[in-house]
């Protein structure tokens, strides 16, 4: 799960970890009270969305006067922000942090991850902050340090010691930056981050440190046990299909392409998509029903490919093991006589009772392109998208 | 032939009275499995169809003699099982278990470390040595005793190509998945030597998808010690960067772990790469045929 950089910055307050003085509005009625709460002549407004490249892209101005931060913050406030990572549609932007603009002396990233390979949290410390660290580490990995954390001993005082002399900061800094570092790998482990970042972490000219940005993902799987972070949500970031896909238990996520699928199992389904690109068409979802789907899931499933207008034709990939293939049969039948359904339905069954899942189709009476196998299916799909 | 699983393997399973672990342990024993214990605290000498039931997988260990386990408990238990099972001394534990947090398997992983006992998933469909045994949930009969060993994260696509192979008359020695999470037991580099090594498998299948680096590990380890083919499929040409497709691993972060440049390390490294889904069982008979 992805939060705001405002919401970030409550957490990094709330775990001691020092940021700018700023305020976050909703709506821009708000934006006077805020500038003149604030009482700083120079200011940074950000608008926030659930998306890089904001600074390109306009998303984050610096006014140099009340009136300024004024008029940045209602441009931004209720409009579609687009970023290169948003798609041309954009995101809405309906929060606006106003904060102080600090004068930077020295900008540096810290970053807490997950690494794989190891099976440990890491950290990650460049005197290269403000850039995209893996540019840094692409460009200039002499100014990268890292250190493996051992889950039964945790972050120790010296790898924190070691990271700070690397960086070769001002001594005296040291306390302050191991400080920041010891508390971002607290709040990493206390909330099940995926990822804990601050990018920059920046000296400022008057010496005190600060963290200008925040980024933090949470691991779905273990939401779970953090009820607090539930109202951190904000499904307005995330596109409206995907989020109704969650209400029924569907992984769905919206692609650019015509051919909509439906798919059991996350490999498959990808393989699925890879297999449509193979025959010269463009996905235009993933959408895993999972190993326990029941007819009305497929039926919600089918529904959301068909809201979405760009979709030609639907090929539904089933490889029964859990799910069984008369189910599927049941729920999408089911579905075509109440959508009724006007572009091709390609349908390929296996698996578990696929010769009763295959009569429920052809006893419907209605029409289903329906494939033998996946080779089949490629072939039928390829003929139907030709012009 | 085969590996990690037999006709020795004497199976406990965790979480036996539940829904899941109750029908897959019925088709596991349908499959020929033999499944010797169930463990489900409280539950403690009950019987599950004929199959003691113990509280804790130690006693199943003693008194059962098991010497596998495969878990069914929900993902906020699943950790905990994993490393009970593990301190019990069994020497492969397989978690069938999907949504467990990945914090927790960092400590499972760590624990294990020193330890002997093998690790399959979790987020698996299991492991499967067709016509000797099976632990998970994969459907017995599309698989045919055979000489060809199956490695996969995903468990449906592991289907679609073990339905293509046995279609075309190609049995199978082992198919593991491996499980789709971003912390996992056994890799393929840790697979891929029991392969090499089992003199009834001749050759071997990867299926990979988007994340991580683990094929490119594996394509390192073929390049320099394997004598048997390797044939190689990777999931996720068309996958957008940065979204999670439903495995928690299969994410592409930031350019790294994405398809076309795991292809390219595979087939830099000699492996045979197919790109189309559906021609997988085609692609290893012609291997095979040269």
């Amino acid at each position: 799960m992805k939060i705001h950089e405002y919401q970030a910055k409550q957490l990094f307050h709330e775990y001691g970890i020092p940021i700018p003085k700023g305020i976050t509005i909703r709506s821009a009625a708000e934006v006077r009270q805020a500038v003149a709460g604030l009482g700083h002549i120079r200011l940074i407004v950000k608008a926030q969305i659930h998306a890089g490249g904001r600074g390109k892209a306009g998303g984050i101005r610096i006014a140099d006067s009340a009136e300024e931060a004024n008029k940045a913050a209602e441009t931004l406030i209720g409009k579609r922000l687009v970023t290169e990572q948003t798609g041309s549609k954009g995101i809405p932007v309906n929060h606006v942090l106003i904060e102080e603009a600090i004068d930077v002396a020295k900008e540096l990233y810290v970053g807490f991850a997950i690494d794989r390979v190891s099976a440990c949290v890491n950290i990650l410390v460049s005197t290269e902050g403000g850039m995209e660290i893996e540019k840094v580490a692409a460009e200039t990995p002499e100014k990268i340090w890292m250190e493996l954390i051992d889950p039964a001993i945790g972050l120790r005082p010296f790898q924190v010691n070691r990271i700070f002399y690397q960086t070769r900061l001002d001594h005296k800094l040291a306390r302050e930056m191991g400080g920041i570092i010891t508390n971002l790998y607290n709040l990493f482990m206390d909330k099940d981050c995926s990822l804990a970042e601050i990018n920059p972490l920046i000296v400022a000219k008057d010496g005190r440190m600060v963290a200008l940005d925040a980024k933090l993902n949470f691991d779905d799987n273990a939401l779970y046990r953090h009820p607090e972070l539930s109202d951190l949500r904000d499904d307005q970031q995330e596109n409206p299909l995907e989020v109704e896909a969650t209400r029924h238990h569907l992984n769905y996520i919206k692609l650019n392409g015509n051919v909509g699928c439906m798919v059991n199992g996350a490999g498959l389904a990808m393989a699925t998509m890879d297999l449509i690109k193979h025959v010269g068409a463009e996905p235009a979802n993933f959408l895993d029903v999972g190993g326990g789907a029941t007819a009305a899931m497929v039926k919600e499933g089918l529904k959301i490919i068909l809201s979405d207008e760009s979709v030609k034709l639907v090929f539904i990939n089933i490889f029964g093991g859990i799910l069984r293939c008369d189910t599927l049969a049941r729920g999408v039948v089911d579905a075509a006589r109440e959508l009724k359904i006007n572009i091709p339905l390609v349908i390929r069954l296996e698996g578990t009772n696929v010769e009763e899942g295959r009569r429920i189709l052809a006893a419907s009476g209605l029409y289903f392109d329906v494939a033998e196998s996946l080779k089949d299916a490629a072939e039928i799909i390829s003929a139907l998208i030709r012009p | 032939m085969s590996i990690i699983v037999d006709k020795n393997t004497r199976l406990v399973v965790q979480g036996i009275t539940g829904q899941e672990g109750t029908f897959h342990t019925k088709k596991m024993i349908e499959y020929g499995t033999r499944v010797v214990a169930g463990v489900t605290p409280g539950k403690g000498g009950q019987k599950f169809d004929g199959i003691p039931v113990f509280n804790a997988v130690r006693d199943a260990v003693r008194d059962a003699d098991a010497n596998a386990a495969a878990i069914f408990v929900p993902p906020s238990f699943a950790a905990d099982a994993i490393m009970e099972a593990t301190e019990a001394g069994v020497s492969l534990v397989v978690c069938l278990t999907e949504g467990i947090p990945t914090l927790d398997m960092i400590t499972v992983r760590q624990y294990m470390k020193e330890k002997k006992t093998l690790l399959i998933g979790p987020n698996t469909a299991g492991i499967i040595s067709p016509g000797k045994c099976k632990i998970g949930v994969m459907a017995g009969y599309i698989h045919k005793e055979g000489r060809i060993g199956v490695i996969s994260r995903s468990g449906t696509l592991t289907y679609e190509v073990v339905d293509q192979l046995t279609k075309r008359d190609i049995g199978q020695s082992t198919c593991i998945g491996i499980g789709g999470d971003p912390i996992v037991g056994l890799k393929y580099l840790d697979l891929l030597p029991m392969f090499e090594n089992d003199k009834n498998t001749d050759a071997v299948v990867m299926i990979g998808e988007i994340g991580g680096s683990a094929e490119e590990d594996a394509a390192a380890y073929h390049r320099d010690h394997m004598k048997k083919p390797l044939v190689a499929f990777i999931a996720g040409v068309t996958a957008p960067p940065g979204r999670r497709m439903g495995h928690a691993g299969a994410i592409v972060s930031r350019g790294v772990g994405d398809a076309a440049s795991k292809m390219r390390v595979l087939e830099e490294a000699g492996i045979t790469v197919v790109k189309d889904p559906a021609g997988i069982g085609e692609t290893l008979e012609a291997v095979l045929g040269k």
